[in-house]
């Protein structure tokens, strides 16, 4: 355990939605690279509200890496410098003494600022609700083994459900497009057999809800890097194919 | 209002009292049910469930989350899995069986009809998710795979990878998104419930506070459910989210619910111990890693040399030595307190002396280091991440912490509280766990709870409204409440002491953990009760909220829950002072065995204690349901 010394936090406030934003400088005498970097803010937020301010907004839950919660821009990267980690899980002893750390909230405009480091991700509930789920009301299921799922079939559908909506490909995308998490959704549920009969109703309902908010994908790819959960880029080539088949022939045919 | 403990338990041997309700239950017919409105609290597993499955129905339903999604809920950080009698591995599990093994890990403190109905509807549970596209993990011929728990001699346990929480409640979650956007479930996130309102001896609805203008408002309902998950930050410190807390359930209990067995709550053995003073939370190991692991410490309490420098026999296997048969897998409640005891003893390890070492060198040395990968990989690298140590080289470092509460709004078969037409489910009520809760059980609970029971309960309390009218917001007691309410939040902005809301809720979790933490006893508890009043007067002088109370305030959203912890943790302490026995999570150094294991005393206290709020935090009345078994015998549990 050692300690880190002289930090200096460039932090985005904002007081509302249409309010204009600033960066404020907070002076970080010393703090043990033990903590992580959420803890950082915190121990920020105590002082500041001691000294009679008002602390940073941000947002947070879970601090284990797998509710979506929190978010940042720190040092112009989505959930910091770590790859496969989000923001809660970025501890100090990977700053160095010294270090100047600039954080930001998602910038994206589909996710206005609600205030300081807090963002409006709602469009992602939208593109959910336009089709990312399987009709089964509760009562009507048959067996669970009744359809066997082949091993590789589930585990390529489990890579992508692991998704955690928490809005960094959108952060990440110089378009601002949210289509890793879109496919992400259709490649969990159109490679189940379970998911078969919605498939391409599926595919066109939510890749249509999805352009009303987000930008066109662009393969650039940063999505992927940024992704706490590696989520792969290969699911959008397999949103894309549905997609275009649900636009390409009769959707009767395609439902045989 | 005054508190009636009937239980409600349907007539018949005990595996027939479930279908027996079915048939004889009152319904609402289809064309009626949009005629009644449903308010969900919370999008938990349970939460979720119910305001999707209510929404199936036809009823009008309103969902609430303080969150900015109802994806978030922590539900979805249960790592381990999910339990159901399916018997897909043909080792002879049935559905007798996962009740029993509820029970008896329950230490004979739960309700025999409500555990067994929770055991009959969890084969319906994994029909439904994977119905739902929910990606449990499956054998190379294509079948559900199983794994082991604690508790149990079978595999029955369903898991998607180390994320099953997740996977569950997404499944959940999307079906409630479908619900929302078919215009049966009207969603209202970051939006927290801060008050109940009853009139005329039934609940009629709530008050929120709006998390982004700080705007009270009122919603009527003719029936109310509570999902809002459980207490365990009342320690400060647990595995809880930031954000969990007691505030609904309380409120609740304010307006006359009775609040269950608040000193059951249970401390999980593998976390990572704390690091520091201003650490936020704490982080669970999966139990599965005591399959290979092996727990000790060092001798000498004044061992400085590093873990692999000390010699064999300077060290104590402590569980192997006390538990020979169990060894290092000794169940959840018995291994922490051996845990507390080393590290009390001055034996902990680490910088701050506070954990045991969970060492993996001799597993290593046989079966090799890419074994262990393959089986504890993912785990392994989170370890890593979080203390910045490789436990492929050295020990890991754990210690208990708080992880679950077992106690919670009482709550009768049908699952409504002493309110009628407010009902709890999932981990905010009391209902199936006892003193102790098995593994792989909480989501079980949860989506029990929520697709298929309560669907089914509640159209007997709707069915008596039907035509009816009930008082809207306009009623002269939804204004009272709403204006109690904005006058308590207008009070904390108003103290203007110096110490924020993060101080109190640290002291306060000191006080809890210390007293009425793994070991309990009578001076401890009346210290703490005496203790928790005086911090209380101070937050309520020193207290300090900064920012504005029209706008997102994270401060002044904290106060609030603080201030429900103080009295919650006053009603745990007076509780666990009450309970002269141990039983599972509830441990009383006073009630041991010559060989330090929990001594129940089931002549005298095999009952539920539902304490009824008296307006003074120092005097809560109790009320007693006492457990009848029919099928089940008592029994000691053995480890040794």
């Amino acid at each position: 355990m050692s300690t880190l010394t002289n930090l200096t936090l460039k932090i985005w406030r904002q007081d509302g939605p249409t309010g204009q934003g600033r960066f404020e400088s907070h002076q970080i005498p010393e703090i043990s690279d033990e903590a992580s970097f959420l803890e950082l803010l915190d121990i920020l937020n105590e002082r500041l509200i001691e000294e009679g301010k008002e602390a940073i907004v941000f947002d947070h839950d879970c601090r284990e890496g797998i509710c979506g919660t929190c978010s940042l821009m720190i040092d112009g990267q989505a959930h910091g410098p770590s790859k496969g980690a989000a923001t809660c899980q970025i501890h100090m002893r990977t700053f160095n003494s010294g270090d100047e750390i600039v954080v930001e909230p998602w910038r994206a405009a589909a996710f206005p600022v609600i205030k300081d480091l807090m963002v409006d991700r709602a469009p992602l509930d939208r593109i959910i609700e336009a089709g990312g789920y399987i009709t089964a009301p509760t009562g009507g299921a048959p067996d669970a083994n009744l359809i066997p799922i082949p091993k590789p079939v589930a585990d390529a559908s489990m890579d992508a459900a692991a998704c955690i909506g928490c809005g960094a490909c959108v952060a990440a995308c110089p378009n601002g497009a949210a289509s890793l998490f879109t496919s992400a959704k259709l490649a969990h549920l159109n490679l189940l057999p379970q998911g078969q009969a919605e498939r391409y109703k599926r595919a066109e309902a939510m890749v249509e809800k999805m352009d009303e908010y987000f930008g066109s994908c662009t393969n650039h790819g940063e999505c992927q890097a940024a992704c706490p959960k590696e989520i792969s880029i290969d699911n959008i080539a397999i949103m894309n194919i549905d997609y275009l088949k649900s636009k390409f022939k009769n959707r009767k045919l395609l439902d045989r | 209002m005054t508190i009636n403990l009937d239980s409600k338990i349907p007539d018949g041997p005990l595996a027939d009292k479930w279908q027996n309700f079915i048939a004889n239950e009152k319904l609402v017919n289809p064309a009626n049910k949009r005629k009644f409105k449903i308010i969900v609290v919370g999008t938990g597993l349970a939460g979720a469930s119910a305001a999707a499955t209510l929404g199936e129905l036809g009823y009008q339903v309103e969902a609430f989350t303080f969150h900015d999604s109802p994806r978030r809920a922590h539900s979805i950080a249960a790592q381990g899995g999910i339990n159901a009698a399916k018997n897909y591995q043909g080792d002879g599990d049935s559905v007798h069986r996962l009740f029993y093994d509820t029970i008896k890990g329950g230490d004979f403190r739960a309700r025999e009809a409500n555990v067994h109905r929770l055991a009959e509807v969890s084969v319906d549970i994994i029909d439904q998710m994977v119905a739902q596209g929910v990606p449990f993990a499956r054998e190379y011929g294509g079948l559900l795979d199983n794994r082991s728990f604690g508790g149990a001699q079978v595999s029955r346990t369903f898991y998607a990878r180390g994320q099953t929480g997740q996977q569950l409640l997404i499944g959940a979650y999307q079906q409630l998104a479908r619900q929302i956007g078919l215009g049966n479930v009207k969603l209202w996130n970051r939006m927290e419930m801060v008050d109940v309102v009853n009139i005329d001896g039934r609940c009629a609805g709530i008050v929120t506070r709006d998390l982004m203008t700080g705007e009270f408002s009122s919603h009527s309902a003719h029936a109310v459910v509570l999902a809002t998950g459980g207490y365990g930050n009342v320690f400060y410190l647990s595995t809880n989210a930031m954000a969990c807390n007691v505030t609904g359930a309380w409120r609740a209990h304010r307006r006359g619910a009775a609040f269950a067995n608040p000193c059951y709550t249970q401390i999980h053995p593998t976390c990572i111990p704390q690091a520091d003073d201003f650490q936020s939370k704490l982080t669970l190991m999966s139990e599965s890693l005591r399959n290979d692991g092996r727990i000790w410490v060092p001798k000498n309490p004044d061992e400085t040399r590093r873990a692999d420098q000390v010699p064999e026999d300077e060290r104590d296997y402590y569980l192997e030595r006390i538990y020979p048969s169990f060894g290092n897998l000794a169940p959840r409640d018995v291994s922490s307190r051996a845990a507390k005891r080393m590290v009390d003893a001055g034996q902990g390890v680490g910088p701050l002396k506070n954990g045991v070492y969970l060492d993996f060198a001799e597993a290593i040395d046989r079966l090799g280091e890419d074994t262990i990968r393959e089986r504890y990989g993912n785990l392994f690298d989170m370890y890593e991440r979080i203390t910045g140590e490789n436990p492929y080289e050295v020990p890991m470092r754990i210690y208990p912490a708080s992880h679950y509460t077992m106690g919670g709004l009482w709550v009768d078969y049908e699952l409504m509280t002493t309110i009628p037409g407010l009902y709890c489910a999932g981990e905010a009520n009391f209902s199936d766990h006892g003193a102790n809760r098995l593994g792989a059980s909480a989501l079980m609970q949860g989506l029990s709870d929520g697709y298929f029971v309560l669907p089914y309960t509640i159209s007997q309390y709707l069915s008596e409204w039907l035509n009816k009218p009930i008082p809207d917001t306009s009623h002269e007691q939804f204004a009272k409440v709403q204006a109690e309410a904005t006058d308590r939040f207008k009070g904390y902005m108003a103290i203007g002491g110096t110490r924020g809301p993060d101080h109190f809720h640290r002291e306060l979790g000191k006080i809890i953990w210390d007293y009425c933490g793994m070991d309990r006893n009578a001076t401890g508890l009346e210290k703490a009760l005496s203790e928790i009043p005086a911090l209380h007067e101070e937050f309520k002088t020193d207290l300090k909220v900064t920012g504005s109370d029209t706008n997102v305030n994270q401060t002044l959203e904290k106060a609030g829950r603080v201030d429900d912890f103080f009295e919650l943790g006053m009603l745990m302490c007076k509780d666990a002072l009450n309970r002269e026995e141990s039983c599972g999570g509830h441990f009383r150094s006073e009630h041991q065995t010559d060989e330090g294991e929990a001594l129940r005393n089931d002549d005298d206290f095999a009952y539920v204690s539902a304490w009824e709020w008296s307006g003074d935090m120092a005097n809560p009345i109790e009320h007693k349901e006492q457990l009848e078994y029919e099928v089940v015998h008592f029994q000691t549990r053995s480890y040794k």
